[in-house]
């Protein structure tokens, strides 16, 4: 049969679109397409029951509302189904492996989902008066012990809305730690490794810092060297993501801590990968002065579609004082919150300023909470070492097939370059999207930037041997196919999906970034 | 342990084609003496159960919000979220899956925000939004930021309206970026606030929020006026989302760049967050956006589909040249506002924010009747501001002890400032006339 290859693929689009069933409605069975919102507009219908209030006299000024918003009316059934509809064109963790590298998309337990929604947690307000609250406080109060004990560090800031906010604060308390030094003026740089992840050098740019970049070495570290001859008395802090971009722990970390503190600079750890080691190493004995800690990444709160996230930020005691309000105090009368600069200095302590309105993402604080009790410090340990053994297989029994570019072991992701496509037309993008094709996700691309065609694999301790086993496999295929010239079943691909491959210039070089009403027809009559 | 799917089995048979002896040789990278021998000290393993246990009791020591008549805003407000959207947005479709960066498999999630960024625009009365901020209070601080970047001046103005907590955001942000601010003093209902007076040539943005912190509602347009004149962006600043189905948008007044926290819509009170921030803009500033964007495109195949677009503006491209630092969104609230304001549309949106007005005209009417309270706003949407004879602090423990969540004492955010006897009172549709006739009761023994 012309334009099929021996496994029945379609070797070419047009290929592809006459092996389809045409349909009337352009579904296909269960793939729905599905109009905009705003197409489904049927004045008259409402998704809500409403009353109108009963007659009063309106005190909003002279600020009334004119005119039409614009917004469509829909029942509620239509906007169920609409809704679900769009849910099916989604991957996630629970569909199946989503081996993300660097995002930890791990099982998100749905215990934690109904702990959030616990009246008593859930429908609490922010600024309820604190005698109202003692429970959330504490809540509070007991995350902020377990990530100190989970990292041997002194100090913790919970407020952080995500991993770059908590970045952001780690960095305002070094820079207020180097005011308080009156050094502030004169350490301007920021020591950055080339595989850090694009927020670092865009937290330290935010502040005003000049961002060094540090070269890695042939085995994908920190060159100390070249690191130690970057340091100097204008040296403001490194940023080092440990373990690294690359899944690597960095052996040297004690070192380059030892001479950043010799230098008179702080060393703020990016632990966005702390699920690698929580439990069985504390960045506070490698010398960490400040750490964010991604809820949803080591500690399981969904990442629902991109967000909402959580940041924490751990502090040694150098930093420690510097930590931003609000926190939470736990004295003689119970739990208090130290939420304006009037109070910190009633509480002696010297927080640098606020990062956000309220308290953080409590939302995600009882989740996480719920994750670590659930564990405990046994299977914490044991989530560190599953997430580590399960990368390591998928490096060891890959790295024949497809390309590692630095030796083993791994942490919590194996990293491989596209070495193994060169001469095949296929290239890391192509080999990621046929992976769309066989039912997963594809693993994050193109980072990090220090090796050509990276592709970032992490499996986390959630996915069981078989899972992995399948996963292998099919990634041996591809590689095979690849290098045997089955190039249409890359450059092509996805040919299954929802949508194909999408015109991201197209996009960029006239955006449309909402729906607006069609003109109106002339009248034609 | 009941997440963790490996056995014993599993683990020696994977440890022999790694060529492993142990666990333990795959950790030999880590420093001999940062490696832990035995755990750390916390408490063991957890079934289900025991877990609902422990934070069942910690949940059992708070007054939840719905338990009691309940009148805290002052940027939190607490509404009726539509049964449907709390079990759209657990479908595993949307709650476990990552940010939309394969675009093929994610057009669930990117339609939606694509759907919610166009929401988001026609409320406020801009021309674009971007797929939202981790909060309003963070988004006020993008904002100025953006500013800056447009203006290419380095100094605010922030209204005494402003919520003091967002005031505090963006002067932590102004003192690390090493960026210049003015802040106005608290702007009571009643007082006429000279912001533009404080309008100078140097002046990258002045910051207003309406409903103001105090509950006032603030005429932009004199405001946006003055700000063009001199080259300077207004941003608009509105916490409480619903009052735009009932108030003229921030668009409309003139604004350049409109801030809002989206919680009223589709999401909780969570004791702060998560919430979402909304953040709107002209179309010739788009490329000055901090955050994620969604845009339209077509596939392959000529489909119409969805992408994130613009993200050279954004740190993973960029990097230290990027607009923002940001990297997360707040994915889900978002999908949650969208599905409610969806079910609200034109109609329900516009109603919720009439009955809101109602429910605090006739809280307002009932307080005012109360021997020592005196209402200070002329205009206001659903939460207003009152003078008592007592300190509101004491006042709001005194209801608290007799069942009632009476509102925000000014004091508590802007403590020292000689606003005492100032208590913060929003009313929302979840108010019955019996809360509000418990509320005026309750005041009475009080004062």
């Amino acid at each position: 049969m012309s334009g099929m290859n021996k496994q029945g693929r379609p070797t070419s689009i047009a290929g592809a679109s006459s092996v389809a069933h045409e349909t009337f409605t352009g579904n296909r069975a269960l793939h729905l397409e599905e109009a905009l919102l705003f197409e489904l507009d049927n004045p008259g219908a409402c998704g809500v029951d409403l009353d109108e209030p009963a007659p009063f006299t309106a005190r909003l000024g002279n600020f009334e509302r004119q005119g039409r918003i614009g917004l469509p009316s829909v029942s509620e059934p239509e906007i169920v189904r609409h809704y679900v509809r769009l849910s099916a064109k989604n991957y996630s963790i629970d569909a199946g492996l989503y081996p993300l590298g660097s995002c930890t998309m791990k099982h998100n337990p749905r215990l934690n989902e109904k702990m959030a929604r616990l009246p008593g947690i859930g429908d609490l307000h922010p600024l309820q008066p604190v005698k109202t609250v003692q429970g959330a406080l504490e809540l509070m109060d007991t995350l902020a012990h377990w990530l100190k004990e989970l990292t041997g560090m002194p100090g913790v800031a919970l407020s952080p809305k995500a991993g770059a906010h908590g970045e952001l604060c780690g960095m305002m308390a070094i820079r207020a730690a180097l005011i308080a030094r009156g050094e502030d003026e004169a350490r301007s740089r920021v020591l950055v490794p080339e595989s850090a992840h694009g927020t670092n050098p865009a937290t330290a740019a935010l502040l005003g810092y000049k961002v060094d970049a540090i070269p890695a070495t042939k085995e994908g570290r920190v060159d100390l060297e070249a690191f130690k001859a970057k340091l100097g008395s204008d040296v403001a802090a490194i940023m080092l993501t440990n373990p690294n971009t690359c899944g690597l722990f960095e052996r040297d970390i004690i070192d380059i801590a030892d001479a950043v503190h010799e230098a008179g600079a702080y060393f703020y750890c990016d632990g966005a990968n702390f699920n690698a080691i929580v439990g069985r190493v504390r960045p506070g004995d490698l010398g960490v002065d400040a750490m964010h800690i991604n809820l949803h990444k080591t500690f399981s709160t969904p990442h629902g579609g991109g967000g909402p996230g959580a940041g924490p930020v751990v502090f040694s005691q150098a930093l420690a004082p510097f930590a931003p309000r609000p926190y939470v105090v736990h004295g003689p009368d119970g739990f208090r919150l130290v939420e304006t600069a009037e109070d910190a200095k009633a509480d002696g302590t010297t927080p640098f300023g606020r990062m956000t309105a309220f308290h953080g993402q409590m939302g995600m604080f009882v989740r996480a909470l719920a994750y670590m009790m659930s564990h405990g410090s046994d299977g914490l340990r044991q989530v560190a070492e599953d997430a580590v053994l399960n990368a390591n297989y998928v490096l060891a029994s890959l790295k024949d097939d497809l390309s590692a570019p630095f030796e083993g072991p791994c942490m919590h992701e194996a990293l491989f370059d596209d070495h193994f496509l060169k001469g095949t037309g296929v290239e890391t993008l192509d080999f990621a999207k046929a992976m769309i094709d066989e039912g997963y996700h594809p693993m994050t691309m193109y980072f990090p930037l220090v090796v050509h065609g990276a592709l970032l694999i992490e499996p986390t301790e959630t996915e069981s041997k078989q899972a992995v086993d399948l996963f292998i496999a099919t990634l041996k295929d591809l590689a095979r196919a690849a290098k045997s010239n089955d190039k249409e079943r890359f450059t092509g691909a996805p040919y299954l999906s929802p949508r194909r491959r999408l015109d991201e210039t197209a996009a960029a070089r006239s955006p449309v970034l909402r729906w607006v009403p069609p003109a109106p027809k002339q009248a034609a009559e | 342990m009941r997440y963790l799917p490996l056995t014993e089995t599993d683990r020696r048979e994977m440890l022999g084609v790694i060529g492993a002896k142990s666990v333990d040789e795959l950790f030999r990278d880590v420093p001999e003496r940062a490696r832990l021998d035995g755990l750390v000290d916390l408490p063991r393993r957890k079934g289900e159960l025991d877990v609902e246990r422990v934070l069942s009791k910690m949940a059992s020591k708070n007054v939840a919000a719905g338990s009691v008549p309940f009148f805290v805003g002052a940027g939190a407000y607490r509404h009726h979220v539509p049964a449907s959207v709390d079990h759209l947005i657990q479908r595993s479709e949307f709650l476990t899956s990552y940010t939309p960066y394969q675009p093929e498999i994610t057009q669930g999630t990117l339609q939606y925000l694509f759907e919610f960024q166009t929401q988001v625009a026609m409320i406020t009365g801009m021309e674009v939004a971007n797929a939202s901020m981790y909060d309003g209070s963070t988004g006020c601080g993008e904002a100025v930021l953006m500013a800056h970047r447009v203006t290419k001046r380095k100094k605010a103005v922030l209204s005494g309206t402003l919520h003091p907590q967002y005031a505090e955001v963006v002067r932590n942000l102004s003192e690390f970026a090493d960026y210049e601010l003015e802040v106005m003093p608290a702007a009571l209902p009643g007082t006429t606030e000279d912001i533009v007076a404080h309008i100078a040539d140097d002046t990258s943005c002045v910051v207003v929020q309406t409903p103001g912190f105090f509950g006032e509602l603030v005429d932009l347009r004199p405001i946006a006026e003055a700000a063009h004149a001199k080259g300077a962006l207004l941003i608009a600043v509105v916490p409480e989302i619903v009052s735009l189905g009932a108030v003229t948008p921030p668009g409309e007044m003139g604004a350049d760049i409109v801030v809002g926290e989206g919680q009223s819509i589709g999401n909780g009170l969570n004791f702060g967050g998560p919430y979402v921030g909304l953040f709107a803009t002209r179309q010739k500033f788009i490329r000055q956006m901090p955050g994620r964007l969604c845009g339209e495109t077509v596939d392959a195949d000529g489909k119409r589909g969805f992408v994130l677009t613009l993200s050279t503006r954004e740190q993973h491209i960029r990097r230290e040249k990027a607009t923002s630092n940001i990297c997360t969104n707040s994915g889900l609230c978002c999908l949650a506002f969208t599905i409610h304001m969806s079910l609200l549309g034109e109609e329900g949106y516009k109603r919720l924010a009439r009955i809101n007005h109602a429910a605090a005209v006739d809280l307002a009417e009932r307080l005012a009747k109360v021997p020592g309270v005196e209402i200070l706003n002329q205009a206001f949407f659903n939460e207003f501001t009152m003078r008592l004879t007592k300190p509101a602090a004491e006042v709001v423990d005194a209801l608290a002890d007799k069942g009632v969540l009476g509102g925000v004492p000014a004091s508590r955010l802007l403590p020292g400032a000689g606003l005492d006897d100032l208590l913060i009172v929003a009313s929302t549709e979840i108010n019955t006339d019996e809360d509000r006739a418990a509320y005026a009761a309750a005041l009475e023994e009080v004062l």
